[in-house]
């Protein structure tokens, strides 16, 4: 990944190169939006989905604490907005006071979570983990009575948008004679967002604390014997891994308008735990890659399995919604049996690899 | 009091059940260090194959007494869990068995979602009412009229539990495999040298904790009256506490565990209310007690924390007593 | 307790080490003590105690009785990666490298010890975190040539050979800038080559400074490198001095030879 950003020897073509990304990255939602505006916050979904997965591969990736409750804090931080920018109490906070208190909220749980659980074995930890994920959506489902904190399984509704200086990400406007939809707004946003935490990821990767994860990962016994506090860097991993989520989550919350528990429920984590491990855990690359696939894939299938049946069978035999959980659950056993190391091939880590290091003599 | 022998019966009847499933989690743990986190599938599997079978049956007015349709629906669910469990082994653990730890577990998380589906496309989304064919037969367990009560059903569950667990003791026990099972949870690869099958073992293991698994389904969904495609992610969560409570890989401890987990959770959804009544602190709040007078029983937790309990008592065993109650404490060499 | 501490030769003093595993006892009070500079090392049949007398020195178990003082002061209940801070690294008997990174990041990981970046640092990767990457990398870098696996620096761990394997744990513990290298076993493995390579670089290591703890069962080694020799059997302590004295022990060749272990005398 290093080499990436690495633009000796041919500087011009790697400029060449990123600004043909950014124009892409720029176009793209416009393009989208001529298809329809379905496409648009499909993709916004799929970018959050690429925060989430990020974040996440920081505990699992990088660290190898195999976390299943992960989605919790993604639903902290979305009700930490829900909460503090909607009529429910009638409080209306910007979003950059929010987000921040929701990340802060979200790396508390991770630490309160984290704390009791460091020392416990890989799948035990998974376990736990779970149960936590299953804890906070009880809660969440259930703290309507005797106070009405979270309004129960209905959810809260009328969720502010983002909101800046009089500019708001809601509504539409028109630009150069084009619709400015809310969708292409929160994509512009997520699109920056999501460049910043992929630089934040490569950067922890390189760097001292981000091979202390990967240490641990592969042994913590040696990597104690090597001077590493195991316990901080884990409880680190766990911090950072949930104030990403608490972030996902606002975001959601404003883009959405609406959330229940219904959003944060199991699947989900594993939803986000295939994303990482189908691009390969602790390739961040990769991890890029698995979350836009298992976002697009389902929205493809959505359009195609239903159709296809219709005309095969005369009637749709199988719900594509249940379809696509099947592909989920055999793509993750055909990845652990045929492709642990993730379906991209870390050709970036690799290329950082083949460089010989001819820096010192 | 009569409210506490309520709870206590149904909290050991619940927990026959956990301990059940925890028998499936604790042999495989024993024996290959893997949680098979698709147990709770095959829970869920054999009490949808029974149901199919039972509505077949009752259906087709066959004229058979109605304990004998369970019964025969009981042994239709049995092989079919048994084969789910031997192809799970074969297909998704096996090949992963020297594989890094985590490897394994996602398959299970994998295989999990596949049995959940595919039990969705052949069963539907809604929960389908177990038919209740056999008459519930209510017996008072105190003199007083609206006391503690126990049902046909919760004894037969508690008695099918027992002589389940003991047929599993005599077997472990007593029998060629039971020794080469627990040989090979001693230590495989010594196992493999004096000739064991390990390999066989394994899959016997499998096939046993499923066939369990099996009955097991059928009793909850007796039991609960419903079947769900997703009734065994919970369930199994709850026995895997179990078998973790009593010391994973101890089958005394799973048994253990089940009742004991089973009784808490009761116990607990039971009293949770009491507990945190919130009307005890009227005099604090004047709104406080002007809700009280319409709802005296405003807690701050009700029993629909019941889930709850399991994942604290989980996380408590895991914080301060790893190992379990009756587990040998395991250190890892360096 | 000043009698401890105060011997200037001293690195590292153990005083009446036990530890028991259930019925086991695999080490019964051990005393021995290190002197500064030197190649001490740790010899017994199978079974002995000598990992366990790593594994309690590092922290990794326990002791249940004893104290170890190291350079003036005492390593009582520290943690594993507190023993590695006061100057104590080791490698690992069936070696324990971080398999999927590279074996230049090994290295590197070995340098966390004594480097300071925060995860603030890490992210925003001012000039001092940048500084400091470098001078890890070029550090690492070094090691890697000291130790001659160079040439290796980009290949994962797990796809080295095995000698080189082990070279590199030497190299990652040297990372941590350790005044005492405890090594287990490092020649096992090897062939005479590599292992004549070994004996070189220990020396080399020794003469950088750092003392060095080694455990090793290839007796020509040992007694062609190490200074004093101490001798451990059924956990108690058979013999301690120079090596060419503990070699004629008879008590030492009793044990080997009921331990089934020929000790290669005619070598040394
Ligand atoms: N974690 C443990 N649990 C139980 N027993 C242990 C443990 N570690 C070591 N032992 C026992 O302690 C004794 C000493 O073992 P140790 O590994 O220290 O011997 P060693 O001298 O290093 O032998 P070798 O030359 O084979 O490496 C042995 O009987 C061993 O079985
Ligand atoms: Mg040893």
């Amino acid at each position: 990944m290093h080499a990436f950003f690495d633009t000796r020897g041919r500087p011009a073509l790697v400029w060449a190169g990123l600004a043909l990304v950014a124009a892409a990255l720029i176009a793209l939602p416009w393009v989208l939006a001529g298809i329809g505006t379905a496409w648009v916050r499909i993709t916004n979904l799929a970018v959050l989905y690429c925060f989430l997965a990020l974040g996440l591969n920081i505990v699992v990736g990088f660290a190898g604490l195999l976390d299943l409750g992960y989605i919790a804090f993604y639903g902290v931080g979305a009700y930490v907005y829900a909460l503090l920018a909607s009529p429910q109490f009638g409080i209306h906070l910007p979003f950059w006071v929010i987000l921040p208190l929701g990340a802060l909220l979200a790396c508390i749980f991770g630490m309160l979570l984290g704390a009791p659980t460091l020392k416990l074995r890989g799948d035990y930890l998974a376990i736990v983990t779970l149960g936590f994920g299953e804890i906070v959506r009880i809660f969440l489902n259930n703290l309507s009575t005797p106070f009405n904190l979270t309004n129960g399984p209905q959810g809260i509704t009328l969720i502010d948008p983002f909101r800046l200086d009089g500019f708001s990400f809601a509504g539409t406007q028109h630009v150069f004679g084009q619709a400015l939809t809310s969708p292409i707004k929160y994509y512009y946003f997520l699109v920056i967002v999501l460049l910043l935490v992929i630089v934040v990821n490569v950067r922890l990767q390189n760097s001292r604390i981000g091979r202390a994860w990967e240490a641990i990962r592969e042994d913590e016994v040696a990597a104690r014997a090597m001077g590493i506090n195991t316990r901080n860097m884990k409880l680190l991993a766990y911090a950072m891994g949930a104030s990403f989520g608490g972030i996902a989550g606002g975001m959601f919350s404003a883009m959405q308008g609406f959330i229940s528990p219904e959003s944060f429920v199991l699947v989900e984590s594993i939803m986000v735990l295939s994303m990482v491990v189908l691009g390969g855990m602790g390739n961040v690359f990769g991890v890029v890659v698995g979350a836009l696939m298992l976002s697009y894939i389902p929205e493809v299938l959505r359009y195609t399995v239903g159709p296809a049946q219709m005309a095969v069978f005369g009637r749709t035999l199988i719900d594509p919604e249940v379809f696509r959980m099947l592909l989920f659950g055999l793509a993750l056993v055909l990845m652990m049996l045929f492709r642990p190391a993730g379906i991209v091939p870390s050709a970036l880590r690799k290329r950082e690899l083949e460089q010989v290091p001819a820096d010192v003599g | 009091m009569d409210t506490f022998i309520q709870q206590l019966v149904n909290g050991v009847t619940l927990g026959s059940v956990y301990a059940i499933v925890a028998l499936g989690y604790t042999m495989v743990y024993g024996i290959i260090q893997l949680i098979n986190f698709a147990h709770g599938d095959v829970v869920m599997i054999g009490a949808m194959v029974a149901y199919s079978v039972i509505a077949v049956l009752v259906g087709a007015h066959v004229s058979l007494p109605p304990l004998a349709i369970v019964v025969i629906a009981t042994l239709f669910a049995i092989p079919v869990c048994m084969a789910v469990g031997y192809a799970l082994e074969r297909v998704a653990y096996r090949p992963l068995r020297n594989a890094p730890r985590l490897a394994p577990l996602i398959t299970a998380i994998g295989l999990s979602i596949v049995l959940e589906n595919i039990a969705l496309i052949i069963w539907g989304r809604a929960p389908l009412p177990y038919p209740q064919i056999i008459e519930t037969v209510t017996y008072r367990l105190t003199s007083h009229p609206d006391g503690a009560t126990i049902t046909n059903v919760q004894v037969a569950i508690i008695g099918i539990s027992i002589v389940m667990m003991a047929g599993l003791l005599v077997l472990i026990y007593r029998t060629k495999i039971g020794v080469a099972m627990r040989a090979t949870a001693q230590n495989a690869q010594v196992a493999g040298l004096m000739g064991i099958d390990v390999n066989r073992v394994i899959s016997i293991t499998f096939i046993i904790g499923s066939g369990l698994a099996a009955v097991a389904g059928v009793m909850d969904g007796s039991y609960y009256g419903v079947a769900h495609y997703q009734m065994g992610f919970i369930l199994g969560l709850k026995a895997f506490t179990a078998a973790v409570l009593g010391g994973i890989g101890n089958l005394g401890g799973a048994m253990l565990g089940g009742l004991l987990l089973g009784v808490i959770e009761s116990l607990g959804a039971g009293y949770v209310g009491e507990f945190t009544n919130l009307c005890h602190l009227s005099g604090w709040s004047h709104a406080l007690a002007l809700r009280c007078v319409s709802d005296p029983h405003l807690a701050l937790f009700g029993s629909n924390y019941q889930d709850v309990f399991a994942f604290v008592v989980l996380i408590l065993v895991l914080v301060f007593r790893p190992s379990g109650l009756l587990g040998e404490r395991v250190s890892d060499r360096a | 307790m000043s009698g401890d501490t105060g011997a200037a030769g001293e690195l590292l003093v153990a005083r009446d080490i036990g530890k028991r595993f259930g019925g086991i006892a695999a080490l019964t009070d051990v005393s021995f003590s290190i002197r500064r500079g030197e190649i001490y090392g740790l010899i017994g049949p199978n079974g002995a105690g000598k990992t366990s007398l790593f594994n309690v020195l590092t922290g990794i178990y326990t002791k249940d009785s004893g104290t170890f003082v190291f350079d003036g002061s005492p390593l009582d209940d520290l943690k594993p990666n507190e023993v590695a801070e006061r100057g104590i690294a080791r490698t690992f008997q069936n070696i324990r490298l971080f398999a999927n990174l590279s074996a230049l990041e090994n290295v590197m990981v070995g340098r966390h010890v004594r480097t300071k970046a925060t995860v603030v640092g890490a992210i925003f990767r001012g000039p001092r975190t940048r500084d400091e990457e470098r001078a890890i990398r070029r550090r690492s870098i070094e090691l890697l040539d000291y130790v001659g696996v160079k040439r290796r620096a980009n290949d994962l761990a797990k796809h080295l050979a095995y000698g080189d394997q082990r070279r590199l744990e030497i190299a990652r513990a040297l990372a941590t800038e350790p005044r005492l290298l405890a090594l287990d076993e490092p020649a096992a493995g090897m062939n005479a080559t590599e292992t004549a390579g070994l004996r070189s670089l220990l020396e080399s290591i020794r003469g950088d400074g750092t003392t060095i703890l080694l455990i090793e069962h290839d007796m020509k080694l040992v007694m062609s490198v190490c200074d004093r020799v101490l001798v451990l059997d059924y956990g108690r302590k058979l013999a301690e001095g120079p090596a060419a004295e503990v070699q004629k022990n008879e008590r030492v060749i009793a044990a080997y030879l009921g331990g089934d272990v020929s000790l290669n005398l005619k070598g040394a």
